[in-house]
């Protein structure tokens, strides 16, 4: 079955609402910069709400994949599912962005935002090579420029500027391990590189090397270890909002391209070539992030290695190369989003009050607002994976698929490491509600706006973890999609 | 005619060439020049494959992925030499060794 023009139009209507948002953005930028509030913000939460609704209305998927312009894109559960997560995630950054007075009048930065938010949509929906790289380009150049967009902090500069080094160096090797893959198949088309590499009788060697260049690129955007030293002082040095949707958004468009490409590339019986490698990058990240946290003393760089641990946890997912396995990661995708966007939320509200972002700014926080430390504490349970809150049925689907498919050892790697990530998260609730507070003087909230971001968040994270069936629905509907 | 893996061979020094100078370069400017380097040599590699294996089919693919990595490439540069100048005005220097004020 085939589509027509008008049909593929509007299959990717939601990213054409998002280009024309950023044109309005472009244009507000010419006419008017200095006399907004939370104006910028809202038109850029509102646009994406927009492009959500119209996903529902003109891009449902049908029963059947089908591929579409030119097999350039897909449209299937995959796609819809991650764009949501995606519009969603920056949705919600957008509001979040709107309390931070030095970007918060910038269009120039939402701008970047909805670009960005385009490139990882149409990361989750490519199915050729070249779109691919061009997808993942289009989400990061922007990434690069959020992170720095702070020119007047010495921080935010040098957060950018590594950033787009390392981004530069792991899409270049990347490119290079696909400019491989097509010599060697003939093809850029990612379902048929399987059947050219047979065709042409390449030598497993060279389908190796290929593979291992294409995965180091991707474990830089998903942040893994052995390439994740660029995380810490990106998550560090970035504005807090760009932090947030760094770390769940591009994290989850990672992992939407690297499944897509594992799936379609290598079916059950030659999954061996990347399954240890996948499973070295696993553990390696678990207990990379999980142990390097312990000793920080800076909030955002121990949420930036427990986020490197959270790579971990999903890439065990992964491993099993099961429908189970895969909406596990899907469900941990989702659940680590909604967590993290509030955990930044909060992290970059109190940095903005109190002006530091070290641990001993959150000393005694219940005391001085016991609102954001109870909000602090369902987000750091919910990443140290406790009931009744998101991160504990995502944990327990990405392990049971480990054991299921005969990766029991790496299961339980995952649970020793989930005991060490809970005494660093444990440590941080120790700080806010047994040590005594600095300064008395009580933090109360004045922004609404900023608030239903949050409450919305902590609502979401909660009913992850209570009511499982829809949620698992939706990201199991999105795994067979594959 | 000169073998396809002499082209293959070229490419591969070139990338090893720009792997080396991302890792050890300290200058910024240089290791921007790396990168491009390395994405340079994924372009010789599919100029190769195309024009040797895959020319005959009429198959435009090789070609058009490399129009698109030129098109990222210059992308790319416009965006990292804005923040090298960027770092440039906050640190006086563009040595990424010198631009280290996050460390742990």
């Amino acid at each position: 079955m085939t589509l027509t023009v008008a049909q593929m139009t509007l299959a990717i209507m939601p990213e054409l609402l998002m280009i024309v948002l950023a044109g309005v953005l472009i244009v507000i930028s010419i006419i008017n910069r200095d006399k907004c509030k939370q104006v910028l913000g809202c038109i850029t939460a509102g646009g994406m709400i927009l492009a959500i609704v119209s996903a529902f209305l003109f891009a449902m998927p049908k029963a059947e994949p089908i591929l579409m312009w030119g097999g350039m894109l897909r449209l299937d559960s995959v796609t819809f599912v991650f764009r949501l997560i995606f519009l969603f995630g920056a949705a919600v950054t957008a509001i979040f962005s709107c309390t931070e007075e030095t970007i918060r009048c910038r269009p120039e930065f939402y701008m970047m935002l909805v670009f960005s938010t385009l490139g990882m949509s149409l990361m989750a929906a490519s199915c050729d090579l070249i779109m691919l790289f061009l997808a993942i380009e289009t989400a990061s150049i922007p990434l690069y420029v959020m992170a720095g967009i702070k020119v007047k902090e010495e921080k935010s500069v040098e957060a950018g500027l590594k950033y787009f080094l390392f981004g530069g160096m792991s899409s270049a090797i990347m490119v290079y391990g696909f400019s491989l893959i097509y010599g060697f198949s003939g093809t850029t088309q990612l379902f048929d590189i399987a059947q050219g590499v047979i065709a042409q009788q390449v030598p497993l060697a060279g389908v190796v090397v290929a593979v291992v260049l294409v995965l180091a690129g991707f474990a830089f955007k998903i942040s893994a270890a052995p390439f994740h030293f660029w995380a810490p002082d990106v998550y560090e040095g970035a504005p807090t909002s760009v932090t947030g949707f760094l770390s769940t958004a591009s994290k989850a468009a990672g992992f939407a391209a690297l499944i897509r490409v594992l799936m379609i590339l290598f079916d059950a019986n030659s999954a061996e070539v990347w399954q240890a490698l996948i499973a070295a990058l696993a553990v390696a990240s678990m207990f990379t992030g999980n142990l390097v946290a312990i000793p920080q003393k800076n909030i955002k760089r121990l949420l930036a290695y427990s986020s490197i641990a959270q790579a971990g946890y999903i890439l065990v997912g992964l491993t099993s190369h099961s429908t189970l396995g895969v909406s596990g990661a899907i469900y941990y995708l989702m659940a680590y989003l909604v967590t993290n966007l509030a955990l930044f939320a909060i992290v970059g509200w109190i940095g903005r009050k109190t002006g530091s972002d070290s641990l001993a700014a959150y000393a005694g926080l219940s005391k001085r607002s016991p609102g954001l430390a109870l909000a602090m504490l369902i987000g750091l349970l919910s990443l140290g994976g406790i009931p009744p809150f998101g991160g504990f049925f995502a944990k327990l689907l990405v392990f049971g698929a480990a054991v299921e498919s005969g990766w029991a050892w790496l299961a339980i790697v995952g649970v020793i490491n989930s005991v060490i990530g809970l005494y660093y998260y444990l440590r941080v609730l120790k700080i806010m509600y047994v040590d005594e507070p600095a300064e008395n003087t009580p933090l109360k909230v004045k922004e609404p706006l900023w608030l239903i971001g949050l409450i919305l968040c902590l609502v979401l994270v909660t009913v992850m973890g209570v009511v499982l069936a829809p949620w698992f629905g939706i990201s199991n509907w999105a795994a067979i999609g594959f | 005619m000169i073998p396809l893996y002499w082209y293959l061979l070229l490419a591969a020094l070139i990338f090893c060439i720009g792997l080396f100078g991302v890792i050890t370069r300290r200058n910024s400017v240089g290791i921007l020049i790396s990168i491009e380097l390395m994405l340079n040599a994924a372009n010789i590699n599919l100029l190769a494959f195309w024009r040797y294996l895959y020319a005959e089919t009429g198959d435009l693919r090789g070609q058009v992925f490399v129009i698109i990595i030129f098109v990222v490439a210059a992308a790319e540069a416009a965006v990292g030499l804005a923040m090298i100048i960027s770092a440039y005005r906050q640190k006086q220097t563009v040595v990424a060794n010198e631009i280290d004020t996050m460390k742990g």
